[in-house]
């Protein structure tokens, strides 16, 4: 099963690499990592997508939990929660493909952001699945590059994950 | 809690340092330790260090009684603050850097202290690599200080540079790089707090050169309480968990302890002997675990494991409440995982979280120290006033005598050959069981597990998890460094022995009497055992050829050298060695190159799937 795991972890240099190493030293599978500053000048917030059973997705929280940089972990698979990935997407826009990918930007509610004669940029923000699915629907043979943030999450309702 | 208001202040007077001798011990002032903000006030009254006095009065705070080291330029500066200090601080000078670490990992395993070493960038910091990976995967807790380039070169390829703290991170607790001087004194004491809290376990603190400089100086306060926000190690058992544990115990119709090294890192020997007495229930133990219960006690049925006994290998088998403390479920004592304990309940006690249902999923987790659990079970059980089913436990017991009466460890005692396991049960008469005994990795490490029982904990040193070859030397200078009085024996093996041989010039050095018994099978001889039963006898590269004369080596060294190689001299021989109470003497044991270790749990098999050694007809067959 696929798991968002997100963590407050110390702003310190080693941090990340820790994170990363016991990933690779572990064999455990890592789909995506974001980190970025928090509020809170010390801490910076990582949000990890793993895959695995029960047991393995077990091990690797309590493996995270064991990192003396890791101050707070929750699996947001848990529990309700919101996630939201965001795509940069480069697409050939010339002739007839132009009206064609204007109509699928605005079904997927997403931004045409950059226009040349010759392309788009196309800006979309959403859960993964979403994401997936406007690269699938992009006619074949248009896209020029995908960028992808890799998936950031939060819980639901009035909690947080804070100090 | 950082200390503030701890601005560098350059001084060009070199001689500050120089009073420090008579400097009263600044530190005794911070005993509640440094409130945030207080920063202005303390550096009023504090000394002005540098790094590298830092470092040195650090330790000195800690209560570090020993420093095992190798000095080099990037630690320079902090070699000229131990040599300021006098006797404050006692460093080892070993022979190589492998050697230090084995000898800080070897003193606090048998003192239970944290063991400290002090080496070099670069080369220094990766000979210690092998050490602290020993360290590591046995959960001793150790700091390890290496120096580093100064910061302005870090990342540039400098001279004797190397990312010692990513080479370290997958075979540490923690490290750390510590590139602001400001930081340097709670960086050791978090250092000391994480090796020596939890699940022990080594840190690394690199040093760049700069950070000691003897010209810049901070106030120095060496805080005393600290807390991590991020780290928080269980204090107690949950106490639901420990009666839902006591009340299966209490059901059991065939329980069996298993218990491992987080028992003797613990100190969880004194409950856990009162729990399993009062319990009246068989225990056994993993390599790392013996002498946590008296082995020569009764309930004690053997080792368990690849080469544990036949009767605690069946007794988990056939066991429906197995009560693990301390253990980590390790492939060289679970056997095939598919085969184990196919018929228990499995309550399991571990400071580490992540130890529990790892390798295989237990039913009682109960995270805490493994001690005081224990103490909380003994609590329970008596409030409880239950007992056992005393029926059904008789009947267990019946069973596991059986199993006994099998003689699991029988090896030809007319042999006109020293017998390995003969050389041990010698050492044991002896030293009348009363020896700390490091051991280097192989057949004499079985063996001398099989055969030498120990009664108290943190008396069998030995490399379970890693399993290094090289460390028994050096890990007895540690231990005789730390029992200064008492016995200390070095088993190992021709092969093993070479890896940090160098150390017998430490030993010299500084009058270690530590015996070094060789059993000398001319083979790697648990090399030669599986090549033997898994690869048709090939001996591919297991002889060891061209040994040295072990006698003549050691006299070299300054030391006794002996060699025995008949069954009806060794005794003699040992009582000689062990007589001579301030010499290291070496004692080259020529033992049968062809003995295997029995019994064996080969490779895919469950404990039920046990190879007895051969009989006394199938070996005349043979
Ligand atoms: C550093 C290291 N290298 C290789 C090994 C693999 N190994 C395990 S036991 C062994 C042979 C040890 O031979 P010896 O010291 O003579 O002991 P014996 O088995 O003969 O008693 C070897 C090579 C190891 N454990 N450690
Ligand atoms: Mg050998």
């Amino acid at each position: 099963m696929r798991h968002i795991i997100s963590m407050l972890v110390e702003n310190e240099s080693g941090a990340l690499s820790r994170i990363a190493g016991l990933f690779s030293a572990r064999g455990y599978n890592i789909e995506s990592l974001t980190v970025a500053a928090t509020d809170e000048p010390s801490l910076s917030r990582m949000t990890l997508v793993t895959r695995g059973n029960d047991d393995i997705v077990e091990q690797i929280k309590k493996q995270l939990n064991k990192l003396i940089d890791v101050v707070k972990l929750q699996d947001l698979s848990e529990g309700e929660h919101i996630e939201r990935e965001m795509m940069l997407i480069k697409l050939k826009a010339a002739g007839p493909d132009r009206e064609e990918l204007k109509r699928l930007t605005e079904i997927f509610r997403a931004k045409i952001i950059d226009v040349t004669e010759a392309s788009y940029i196309v800006e979309l923000t959403g859960a993964s699945r979403k994401l997936d699915a406007f690269i699938e629907a992009a006619p074949e043979g248009l896209i020029t590059e995908v960028v992808r943030s890799g998936p950031t999450g939060i819980l639901r309702g009035a909690k947080g994950l804070t100090l | 809690m950082r200390i503030q208001a701890a601005e560098s202040i350059r001084t060009e007077d070199a001689c500050v340092h120089s009073n420090l001798a008579d400097r009263p011990a600044p530190t005794k002032t911070a005993e509640t330790g440094v409130p945030d903000g207080a920063g202005a006030n303390v550096a009023a009254a504090a000394p002005m260090l540098s790094g590298a006095e830092i470092t040195i009065q650090a330790l000195i705070d800690e209560g570090v009684e020993y420093v095992f080291g190798y000095p080099g330029g990037a630690v320079l500066h902090i070699y000229d603050a131990l040599f300021q200090r006098g006797d404050a601080i006692k460093h080892v000078l070993v022979r190589h850097e492998q050697g230090a670490t084995h000898a800080a990992d070897g003193y606090a395993r048998a003192t239970g202290k944290c063991g400290v070493c002090l080496v070099t960038s670069g080369p220094g910091a990766t000979n210690a690599v092998t050490g602290i990976a020993t360290a590591h995967l046995d959960s001793i807790p150790m700091v390890v200080i290496t120096g580093q380039v100064p910061t302005p070169v870090i990342g540039s390829d400098a001279f004797q540079e190397v990312d010692t703290v990513g080479i370290t991170r997958p075979c540490v607790k923690h490290n750390f790089l510590v590139k602001r001087l400001e930081d340097l004194a709670l960086t050791i004491r978090k250092a000391f707090f994480i090796a020596q809290s939890g699940r022990p376990g080594p840190v690394v603190v690199d040093i760049p050169k700069d950070v000691t400089d003897p010209n810049i100086k901070v106030p120095y306060v060496y805080p005393r309480d600290l807390s991590i926000r991020s780290y928080n190690p269980a204090k107690r058992g949950h106490l639901g968990q420990i009666r839902k544990a006591v009340e299966a115990m209490l059901d059991a119709k065939r329980p069996i302890f298993y218990t491992g090294g987080g028992a003797i890192l613990d100190d969880a020997a004194a409950p856990l002997t009162e729990l399993v007495r009062a319990l009246g229930f068989p225990i056994t133990s993993t390599l790392m675990g013996l002498g946590a219960y008296p082995m020569t006690d009764k309930q004690f049925v053997g080792m368990l494991g690849m080469h544990g006994t036949y009767e605690a290998n069946m007794a988990m088998h056939e066991t429906d409440c197995l009560i693990a403390i301390g253990a980590r479920f390790d492939d060289r004592v679970t056997g095939k995982i598919e085969h184990f304990c196919p018929h228990a309940e499995i309550i399991h006690v571990d400071v580490d979280p992540s130890s529990i249902s790892k390798n295989v999923k237990v039913q009682v987790p109960i995270v805490g120290p493994v001690g005081s659990v224990v103490t909380d079970m003994l609590g329970v059980l008596r409030e409880s006033g239950g007992r056992p089913d005393q029926t059904a436990l008789a009947a267990w017991w019946k069973q596991i005598d059986e199993w006994r009466s099998i003689d699991c460890m029988r090896y030809d005692r007319s042999s006109p050959m020293i017998k390995p396991q003969f050389a041990v049960e010698t050492l044991y008469k002896v030293t009348d069981g009363d020896l700390f005994l490091t051991s280097d990795v192989g057949q004499h490490q079985m063996f001398a597990a099989q055969f030498y029982p120990f009664d108290k904990p943190r008396r069998w040193i030995n490399s379970g998890g890693l399993g290094t070859m090289g460390f028994g030397l050096p890990a007895a200078m540690g231990v005789q460094l730390g029992h200064p009085d008492a016995q200390v024996a070095c088993i190992s093996g021709e092969a093993s022995i070479l890896m940090c041989i160098q150390e017998m010039a430490t030993c010299k050095q500084y009058s270690l009497p530590i015996k070094v018994v060789l059993l000398n099978n001319g083979y790697m001889g648990m090399v030669r055992q599986w090549q033997e039963f898994f690869y048709e006898s090939r001996y591919a590269h297991s002889y060891v050829d061209a040994l040295p004369d072990f006698v003549a080596l050691a006299q070299s060294f300054g030391h006794v050298g002996m060699r025995v190689e008949k069954p009806d001299q060794l005794e003699a021989a040992m009582r000689e060695a062990f007589a001579m109470k301030d010499r290291f003497v070496f004692l080259d044991v020529i033992v049968d190159p062809s003995e295997n270790v029995y019994p064996m749990i080969c490779a895919g098999k469950g404990h039920h799937e046990m190879e007895l050694p051969p009989t006394m007809s199938e070996r005349e067959l043979a």
